[in-house]
C-alpha cells in the first residue's frame, strides 16, 4: 500500500472521507504502526517526526504567540489484526501560543495490537493547549493501550485533555498522566471510557498544584459491564498558595464488573483547598425509574444513562 | 367515563397502612387533584398507579381502561399511556435537554422539541443542548420534565406536587400546559397540598392518613382543606366524623 492509501484507510476507519478528510488549512499528522505516513503543517506549527528501530520519535512545537484557529488533527493507528506502535512524543506549546489538537487512535481490527506512547508536554507561560483523544476500537478487545505523559503547565497557562473510548472494546488500557500545575495555571483532565466483556482499565492521573492560585480538575467517568474491571487512581496534591483542586470519579457498574477507585487528596498548604466526589454503583434508581416512566425498557434506559455519563464536554465541538 | 380506577387499595409498609382501602375514579379528559396534608399517602398513591419499584405489593386493584395493572411493569404502563412527573425530577449529567425530552417520544426532530420547550416558556436555543444537570433551576428542570412528558403524548399524567420548588411564572406555564392537555383529552391527576394547584382541577379528592375523606366539587374540598386541614391538630388521624357531618 502506498502512504496515500494508508492515510485513506486510516481516515475511513475513523469515519472520515478517505480522499478529502479535511480542508487544506488543517494541519495533520498520521502515523500507522511505526511509520509516519502523512504530515501537513501550517504556519507556526513545527513537526519533526523520525522513524527509529523502536518506533517513532516526534517533536511537535507551536511557535510563541501563534494562535491556530483550526484543531490540528493527529491520527495514530494500526489497521491489521496484529502490530505494534510506539510513539515518543515531545510537545511544546510556546509562550502565549494557543492550539487544540484532535487525535484519533484507531485499532479497528485488533487481535494482538500494542499501542504505547511516552509523551513529554510543556505548556509554556500564557499558552493554551487542548488535546482531545478519541479511540476507535473493534469488537475483539485485542488491543493494549499504554499512554504515559509527563506534563508541565507553566505560569498562567491552560491545559485541557479529554480521553474518550466509547465504541468497541477497550481491551486493556493502562493510562498514566502526571501533571505539574504552576502558578495561576488551569488544568482539566477527563477520561470517559466504556468497558465491557473482559476489558481492563487502569487509570493513574496525578495533578500536582505547586504554584499559587493553580487550579486543576481530574474527572473520570467510566461505565463497566459484563466482567470488565477498572482501577482509577486520582492523585491531587496541593502545595501552592490558594491552589484549588477537584477530583470527580463516577462509575456505573453492571453485571459482574468490578470498579475500584483510589483517590488521594493531599493538601500541604493551609490556604489550598481540594474537593473530592465519587459515585460508584449501578445506575441511579431515580434516573432509571424516570426513564422507565417514559416508556423506555430497562436496557434502553440504562444505555441512555450511560450515554449521559460518557458524553463529551460541549467545548469539543469539532470532536 | 372512567379511564383509571383505584379500587379498595391498601398498601402496607412495615406493618403501617400507608393507603387504607382507598377507592377513586378518574375520568378521561378531566383534571383531578388529590389533596391532603404531608404524609397523607398522596405520592404513594401516584407511585402505586405508576407501578414504581417498592409499590407493587398491595391489596385491591388499579384498573386502567377496565384492566388490572397488577404485574404490569413501569415501562409497559408508560407505553400504554400512563406517566409520572416527579416532585423533584432526576438530573441527568451529560444528557442534553433534546435527548432527554425525546427519550420516550416517537418524534425525535429538533423542531418538535423546540416547539415543546417554547410552549413551556423555555427559550429553545438556550436549552436544547444544555445538560439536564444541576446547573438548571428547579423551575427549569420541572418544565423540561413536563416537556419530556408532553413529547410522549400520554393519556394519563400523574403530576406530583407540580408547584414545589418553582416560581410563579414557571407555575403559570405549567398551568397553561395543563389546560392544553385537557383540551387534547388527556387525563391529569395532580398530587398537591396547594390551593392554587387545587383550583386548576375539575374534581378533587381529599386524603388523610391514606383514607379518602371526601371527593367531588373542588370549591367544597378546597374550603374544607383550607379551614380544617391546614391548621389541623390531628394530621393523619382523619376526622372522618367531622367531614361526614
Amino acid at each position: 500500500m502506498t502512504q496515500k492509501d494508508i492515510v485513506a484507510a486510516l481516515m475511513q476507519s475513523i469515519g472520515l472521507d478517505p480522499h478529502k478528510p479535511f480542508g487544506d488549512d488543517v494541519a495533520r499528522i498520521e502515523i500507522h504502526e511505526n511509520r509516519v505516513v502523512g504530515v501537513k503543517l501550517v504556519a507556526g506549527l513545527n513537526v519533526d517526526a523520525n522513524e527509529t528501530d523502536k518506533g517513532v520519535d516526534a517533536v511537535i512545537s507551536l511557535d510563541e504567540g501563534t494562535h491556530l484557529e483550526k484543531p490540528v488533527h493527529i491520527c495514530f493507528g494500526v489497521l491489521p489484526e496484529s502490530g505494534r506502535q510506539h510513539i515518543n512524543l515531545d510537545i511544546r506549546i510556546k509562550q502565549d501560543a494557543r492550539a487544540s489538537f484532535l487525535a484519533h487512535c484507531t485499532f479497528p481490527n485488533a487481535v494482538n495490537v500494542q499501542h504505547t506512547m511516552d509523551a513529554v508536554i510543556e505548556v509554556e507561560p500564557g499558552a493554551h493547549y487542548a488535546y482531545f483523544e478519541r479511540h476507535i476500537h473493534g469488537s475483539g478487545g485485542g488491543v493494549n493501550v499504554v499512554p504515559h505523559a509527563r506534563v508541565v503547565v507553566h505560569e498562567g497557562a491552560e491545559f485541557t485533555t479529554e480521553f474518550e473510548l466509547i465504541k468497541g472494546r477497550a481491551g486493556r488500557i493502562e493510562f498514566e498522566y502526571d501533571t505539574e500545575c504552576r502558578a495561576r495555571s488551569v488544568v482539566e483532565m477527563t477520561a470517559r471510557i466504556n468497558g465491557r466483556a473482559d476489558d481492563t482499565i487502569v487509570l493513574h492521573e496525578k495533578a500536582r498544584l505547586t504554584g499559587e492560585d493553580a487550579r486543576a480538575a481530574l474527572i473520570s467517568h467510566i461505565a463497566l459491564r459484563d466482567r470488565a474491571t477498572a482501577e482509577i487512581y486520582n492523585d491531587m496534591i496541593a502545595t501552592g498558595d490558594r491552589a484549588r483542586g477537584h477530583v470527580d470519579c463516577k462509575e456505573i457498574v453492571l453485571g459482574q464488573a468490578v470498579a475500584r477507585a483510589v483517590p488521594v487528596v493531599e493538601v500541604r498548604n493551609p490556604t489550598a483547598h481540594v474537593t473530592h466526589e465519587a459515585a460508584i454503583g449501578s445506575v441511579d434508581s431515580r434516573q432509571l425509574q424516570t426513564l422507565l416512566s417514559r416508556g423506555l425498557t430497562e436496557d434502553e434506559a440504562t444505555d441512555l444513562i450511560i450515554e449521559g455519563l460518557l458524553s463529551k464536554k460541549a467545548r469539543w465541538t469539532d470532536a | 367515563m372512567n379511564i383509571l380506577s383505584v379500587c379498595n387499595l391498601t398498601l402496607t409498609f412495615d406493618g403501617k397502612k400507608i393507603l387504607d382501602s382507598i377507592s377513586l375514579d378518574f375520568w378521561a379528559g378531566h383534571v383531578h387533584a388529590v389533596i391532603g396534608p404531608n404524609g397523607a399517602g398522596k405520592s404513594t398513591l401516584a407511585n402505586v398507579i405508576m407501578g414504581l419499584h417498592g409499590y407493587t405489593r398491595y391489596d385491591g386493584e388499579v384498573l386502567y381502561e377496565g384492566c388490572s395493572l397488577r404485574g404490569v411493569s413501569v415501562d409497559e404502563r408508560a407505553r400504554r399511556g400512563i406517566t409520572l412527573a416527579w416532585q423533584e425530577p432526576a438530573r441527568f449529567e451529560g444528557l442534553s435537554v433534546q435527548r432527554f425530552v425525546t427519550a420516550g417520544s416517537r418524534r425525535k426532530d429538533t423542531a418538535y422539541v423546540k416547539e415543546l420547550l417554547d410552549s413551556l416558556g423555555l427559550e429553545p436555543d438556550r436549552y436544547l443542548h444544555r445538560s439536564v444537570d444541576r446547573t438548571l433551576s428547579g423551575g427549569e428542570r420541572k418544565r423540561i420534565e413536563l416537556a419530556s412528558i408532553l413529547a410522549m403524548e400520554p393519556r394519563v399524567i400523574l403530576m406530583d406536587e407540580p408547584d414545589s420548588g418553582i416560581d410563579i411564572e414557571a407555575l403559570q406555564k405549567i398551568f397553561e400546559a395543563l389546560r392544553r392537555l385537557k383540551d387534547k383529552g388527556v387525563t391529569v391527576i395532580m398530587i398537591t397540598h396547594s390551593m392554587s394547584v387545587l383550583e386548576q382541577a375539575d374534581h378533587a379528592f381529599l386524603i388523610c392518613s391514606g383514607t379518602l375523606l371526601d371527593k367531588g366539587n373542588v370549591k367544597k374540598i378546597g374550603r374544607y382543606f383550607a379551614d380544617k386541614c391546614i391548621s389541623c391538630d390531628h394530621i393523619n388521624r382523619p376526622a372522618v366524623k367531622e367531614i361526614q357531618a
